[in-house]
């Protein structure tokens, strides 16, 4: 399995590339080769860092071509900023919009008594019949970095709990998105990757 | 719930797994990845490879252990030791790490934080400070000394507004060892490691003094750390990081269970 990976330098790819690699798909990186989107059997747009970055998506041209990916079927998965970019936009870069696949935008943790960022291992509540969470126990945990997150809409997977309730992961049809990062987060983003790699849509055949 | 993490660390010397005592009378204990394999598989929230040799020479022994270890860890995984250089992170990145720790060129040259933290984030970035209470001040836990050179030389700096000054220049997390219980098994310095803590809005990850279980569970109310650096524990009666979490557990601290 092809997964096209995409870079937009934000970050290191290093631990998405070894774990997809680990799980035995083929990742190909592009930071800006649009035929490596529009061929794509699955794509996986990482990113650690400042929303800002994905400034350089739209430069590129790979916005489009993902867009456009997506309209035609192609499964995708963002991780964490990746995930943030399916929304329409973030307080982290007002100026900056995301893709707008999902209506709503992100904001910072409310100022509270605890830490922002939030890091380290919490666990998920996975909102039933979900394809990417299927076979993740209640309570299983996974490990989160981050100061901006998604507010929990009908399309949310699955929701955590810090300072407030957010969404830990948005899956509609083949777009799914995870604010953790499976592939730090042990045997749970190792299954929940490997749900990704093996999701097809509902209705064709192998 | 957001648990608190037990990180397990290494030292590791010309390749190798090393256990001493204030880097003397080093012994060989084993392949790094192999170990770090081992303690992931065993339930640590977290692998941290501290490569104490540091040396120019030694820098291709170690890229070639952080790739051997990273290739099959999928916990976060933090390097540090000899990095003195934006470029020196980006290549221990690139060999599969997630997290880099500097602590004497961060002191030497802060501009490293922000170097490295504007590439790879803020989350990247451990600022790892030595410290030792400074028993002349008036308050020796908030006028408390950063020490360089293995705890041995005062850095001319105090913990508190050296911990404040990283956070500002984007460091996501601060290791911080006190130095003062270091070795002695007689538990972490809650007061110390309370004083950082309240004074930055990161997490802060304590080193230094683990004995027992009972410590851990100190650190983590009184002295408001998120994470607690576990080594020498795993000699002293309390085999892995799965049974050190089911006895905090048992003692109502949140950890990831089962692992």
């Amino acid at each position: 399995m092809r997964v096209t990976v995409i870079d937009y330098k934000a970050g290191n790819l290093t631990s998405v590339l070894k774990t997809l690699r680990h799980l035995g798909a083929e990742p190909v990186v592009t930071d800006g080769d649009l035929s490596l989107v529009e061929a794509a059997e699955r794509i996986v747009l990482p990113g650690v860092g400042h929303f800002a970055a994905t400034e350089r998506l739209d430069a590129t041209g790979l916005t489009g071509a993902i867009r456009a990916a997506i309209a035609k079927g192609t499964p995708f998965l963002g991780i964490c900023v990746g995930m943030q970019w399916l929304y329409a936009g973030s307080t982290e870069a007002p100026g900056q919009p995301g893709l707008g696949h999902f209506a709503a935008s992100c904001t910072r943790f409310a100022e509270s008594a605890e830490k922002v960022p939030h890091v380290g291992w919490n666990s998920l509540e996975v909102r039933a019949g979900s394809r990417l969470f299927a076979g993740v126990e209640p309570g299983e945990f996974v490990y989160f970095t981050h100061s901006y997150k998604a507010p929990v809409t009908a399309d949310t997977a699955a929701v955590t709990h810090y300072i407030e309730t957010f969404a830990a992961a948005v899956e509609r049809g083949n777009v799914m998105g995870v604010q953790f990062h499976p592939e730090k987060s042990g045997a749970t983003g190792l299954k929940i990757l490997s749900n990704f790699l093996a999701w097809r849509a509902k209705g064709a055949s192998c | 719930m957001l648990t608190k993490r037990i990180i397990a660390c290494l030292d590791v010397h010309a390749g190798r797994v090393v256990k001493g005592v204030q880097f003397v009378d080093l012994v060989d204990a084993g392949d790094p990845a192999t170990q770090a394999a081992r303690h992931a598989r065993e339930g640590a929230d977290e692998i941290v490879l501290l490569d104490i040799t540091a040396t120019h020479e030694g820098r291709q022994t170690l890229l070639d252990t952080v790739r051997r270890t990273a290739r099959e860890l999928f916990v976060p995984f933090c390097v540090g030791g000899g990095i003195r250089a934006a470029r020196d992170a980006e290549q221990v990145f690139e060999a599969g790490a997630d997290k880099v720790s500097i602590n004497s060129a961060a002191l030497a040259r802060p501009d490293l934080i922000s170097e490295i933290g504007s590439s790879f984030g803020a989350q990247a970035v451990v600022v790892a400070i030595d410290a030792r209470r400074d028993p002349e001040a008036a308050d020796p836990v908030r006028e408390a000394q950063v020490f360089v050179h293995g705890g041995r030389k005062p850095a001319g700096r105090r913990v508190v507004e050296w911990a404040r000054e990283a956070e500002e220049r984007g460091a996501g997390e601060i290791l911080l060892t006190s130095m003062d219980s270091d070795g002695t098994r007689a538990g972490f310095d809650c007061e110390l490691t309370a004083a950082v803590s309240e004074a930055v809005g990161i997490p802060v990850i304590a080193s230094g003094g683990a004995g027992t279980v009972a410590h851990f569970a100190d650190v983590f109310s009184r002295g408001k750390a998120h994470a607690a650096l576990a080594a020498s524990i795993f000699h002293f009666g309390v085999s892995t990081s799965r049974s050190l979490k089911e006895e905090l557990a048992a003692m109502g601290v949140p950890v990831r269970l089962p692992c």
